[in-house]
């Protein structure tokens, strides 16, 4: 597919706050099913944003205002080429071991109530078909629907609630898998959803895990299906604190008007090659 | 039983001073200047040091629940002393103790070479909260991690020095070390003046020569340093002023500091200057509410992105702390071979490892001989001393253990050295350590000497500060 994306987040503050500052976790990076045509984020008030890679692989742009301002406006765009992979990730920049992907983390911490939850896939056998029932039995015990959880909710505290949205299956999927021994993370991105059955809000979130002889493998919970072509995939972390698309601080007690827009568009004239 | 006559029986300590009833060498002059003192005369000194600390104003806020005042820590007149032979070995062996400990921690930030010949569990390391994944890939100024070095060393016999435990990230001390000389100087001038004693106060000089070799790649100009403290609450408050003070450089806190297009400016009356080195006394998990603790309101936003982008250095390096780890101690011998290839100068303690089964049996069952330490605690607390704790104390552990037992490790109870300390009843001898400075820049420096450490209880054996230990001017005589 050939999709354009445009997200466009805005801040209007009741008061001008005196500096702010993000780290933007925003820019796709090209992998086997996944080649970035081109791509820009850009804030209001600079003509080019530093950035750096992370630990993890991503590109990171900084945004910083020094200065009072009332507004704040972020925007990523680009045009994106996928292919089909069945969900498997291969190609991409793999700065850190499968091994290390078993690490806990205060968001995906496993109670008694989550250790059981995992213990009892067990049963499926080889890592790929627990992971398959995995996928189902998040998506059967968290229903989607928001406004039960928020951005600090713990995967225990998701699966105890019994709902949440993409980033909660996420992380009630990445602690689970853990819990079994298969290396698990977070992936932060955006879904065309086009062709209706694929639920999603302003960006998506989904998980990755490492199986034997075929490495990582994404699942998406929250619409029961591996990645696929449809799923363009930006960051990579522990979990949605180490992969946010955005980490903010800032200087005054302004109230704020938060409007984000994500448009994935798919732009079928700009395929080229075999289908032409 | 006993406790004096239990730690008698089961340790035959080497003393400092005497060695089979001789006075060493070293300490002949100091001998003989105790035995000219009147003992009213001793007494009379040890309060005009006090004082004269008192009017300093080295302060030590000790950490205990709830808080406690601000102290004086005890400083002891007696010097210890090494000659120069002693402490040639030691700065030998601590050079290359410190050039492993740097190569562990940029092989364990790029390719990891030392998991992958197996000589390390790679799930120490990776599942370890000192490992810093932020990190990966980054290559600090000259490849070095820890600039700022403390190595706690313990002397068990006349030839027989120990690695106690490794301090890579803010240790602290120095300023005691640079006082305690002064205070010396002051208040005993002709005895020093009768020994040829190497000079520790250059320290400050050596210290901002190497933070300015490790300037960023970036860096457009003669390098502009200041020192990044937590603020007057830190126990080490007065050790952060001390240094910037004599180094000439600014003290700044979070607040000072912002950070405009990766790079990092302290705000002043004459508008931003930049900072190109970062002599940060504050811990990995406040420095950046971006990157670490969102809630921390100690560091900078966007430090850390400065940092990865090659426009600031943080001395020490972020996660410079997966080399002290008390679970990664007993590699680094092996640390020391494998990057130098080279035998290790200074002996490790024998440490178990509480994590494996078979350790953690012995542990428990061996728990009165033993010393228990948290793998990440330092200062001396959550510390248990076998022979010294009670059956209910070590009961109560043994459940600690139980719990997690991860988290600990386990030593043998060591006969540290003694030195003759003034005390209530005159002079008796105390158990000492010494945590020598080393400085890891374009070169590695060590001011001779170091901090040592006392326990003034009869017997003790922690000689933390916060646990009530005290200090004494190190002497490292010239050749």
């Amino acid at each position: 597919m050939y999709l354009r994306i445009h997200h466009e987040t805005s801040y209007h503050y009741d008061a001008p706050v005196k500096a702010a500052s993000q780290i933007l976790r925003l820019s796709p990076r090209s992998h086997d099913g996944q080649n970035v045509i081109g791509w820009q984020v850009r804030a209001t008030g600079r003509r080019e944003l530093p950035s750096f890679i992370d630990g993890f692989g991503n590109l990171v742009h900084c945004h910083a205002v020094n200065h009072p301002h009332d507004f704040l406006i972020i925007l990523a765009a680009g045009a994106v080429r996928t292919a089909e992979t069945h969900g498997i990730v291969r190609g991409a920049a793999e700065p850190l071991p499968p091994l290390f992907f078993l690490r806990p983390t205060s968001l995906t911490r496993p109670d008694a109530a989550l250790i059981a939850f995992a213990a009892d896939l067990a049963r499926h056998g080889a890592p790929l078909a627990v992971l398959h029932a995995l996928m189902q039995a998040v998506h059967q015990r968290l229903p989607y629907r928001t406004g039960v959880t928020g951005a600090a909710t713990t995967a225990a505290e998701a699966l105890a609630l019994g709902a949440g949205v993409c980033q909660d299956h996420a992380h009630v999927f990445i602690t689970a898998s853990r819990a079994l021994g298969i290396p698990a993370r977070y992936i932060g991105g955006y879904l065309w959803t086009g062709s209706e059955t694929m639920t999603s809000e302003a960006s998506h979130a989904w998980a990755e895990a490492f199986v034997p002889d075929l490495g990582w493998v994404g699942f998406d919970p929250s619409n029961q299906t591996c990645v696929t072509e449809a799923h363009i995939r930006v960051s990579v972390g522990l979990d949605y604190l180490s992969a946010a698309p955005s980490r903010g601080v800032r200087q005054g007690v302004a109230g704020e008007t938060l409007a984000v827009e994500v448009r994935v568009t798919d732009d079928a004239t700009r395929l080229d090659g075999a289908t032409q | 039983m006993e406790q004096g006559e239990t730690t008698g029986r089961r340790f035959a300590q080497f003393d400092e001073m005497h060695e089979s009833g001789v006075c060493r060498a070293q300490y002949a002059m100091i001998r003989r200047w105790l035995d000219d003192l009147p003992p009213q005369q001793l007494a009379l000194k040890q309060h005009e040091a006090e004082l004269l600390f008192r009017r300093i104003g080295i302060t030590f806020a000790v950490y205990t629940e709830g808080g406690g005042p601000e102290r004086l820590i005890p400083f002891d007149i007696i010097p210890r002393v090494l000659d120069a032979a002693e402490w040639d070995f030691l700065a030998r062996g601590l050079r290359q103790r410190v050039r492993a400990l740097n190569a562990f921690a940029s092989d364990v930030y790029h390719r990891r070479e030392i998991l992958a010949s197996g000589r390390i569990p790679a799930a120490l390391i990776l599942h370890n909260d000192g490992f810093r994944p932020e990190m990966q890939d980054f290559d600090p100024a000259l490849g070095v991690y820890t600039h700022i070095a403390g190595i706690d060393i313990v002397r068990l016999g006349p030839r027989d020095f120990c690695v106690l435990e490794d301090n890579c990230r803010t240790p602290s001390g120095v300023s005691y070390m640079l006082e305690n000389r002064e205070a010396m100087m002051r208040l005993f001038p002709g005895l020093l003046a009768r020994h040829r004693v190497a000079p520790v106060s250059h320290y400050p000089e050596e210290l901002l020569d190497t933070l300015k070799s490790v300037a960023p790649v970036n860096c457009p100009a003669e390098p502009k340093v200041a020192l990044l403290t937590p603020g007057a609450f830190n126990s080490a408050y007065y050790e952060h002023s001390f240094l910037a003070d004599e180094m000439g450089v600014e003290l700044v806190e979070g607040a000072d500091l912002f950070v405009d297009d990766n790079t990092v400016y302290m705000r002043t009356t004459e508008g931003p200057k930049r900072i190109d080195v970062l002599y940060r006394r504050l811990d990995d998990d406040f420095l950046d509410p971006l990157t670490f603790n969102a809630d921390s309101a100690l560091g900078a936003a966007g430090l850390f992105a400065a940092y990865r982008a090659g426009n600031v250095t943080l001395a020490n390096a972020v996660g410079a702390g997966i080399a002290d780890d008390k679970s990664i101690y007993p590699y680094v011998p092996e640390m020391i071979r494998f990057y130098l290839g080279e035998e290790p100068l200074l002996a490790n303690v024998p440490t178990y490892d509480c994590g494996r089964a078979e350790d953690l049996a012995y542990v428990l069952a061996h728990l009165e001989d033993l010393v228990i330490k948290e793998a990440r605690g330092s200062g001396g607390y959550g510390m248990l001393i076998g022979p010294c704790a009670s059956r209910a104390e070590r009961e109560e552990f043994a459940r600690k253990l139980g719990a997690a037992p991860t988290s600990y490790i386990a030593q043998p109870t060591l006969a540290l050295s003694t030195c003759p300390t003034c005390v209530e009843s005159g002079i008796a001898p105390r158990h000492v350590d010494l945590r020598p400075f080393v400085l890891v820049g374009k070169e590695i420096r060590i001011v001779p000497g170091g901090l040592t450490r006392v326990a003034l209880r009869a017997g003790s054996l922690v000689v933390n500060s916060s646990q009530g230990g005290g200090t004494k001017d190190t002497w490292v005589l010239e050749p």
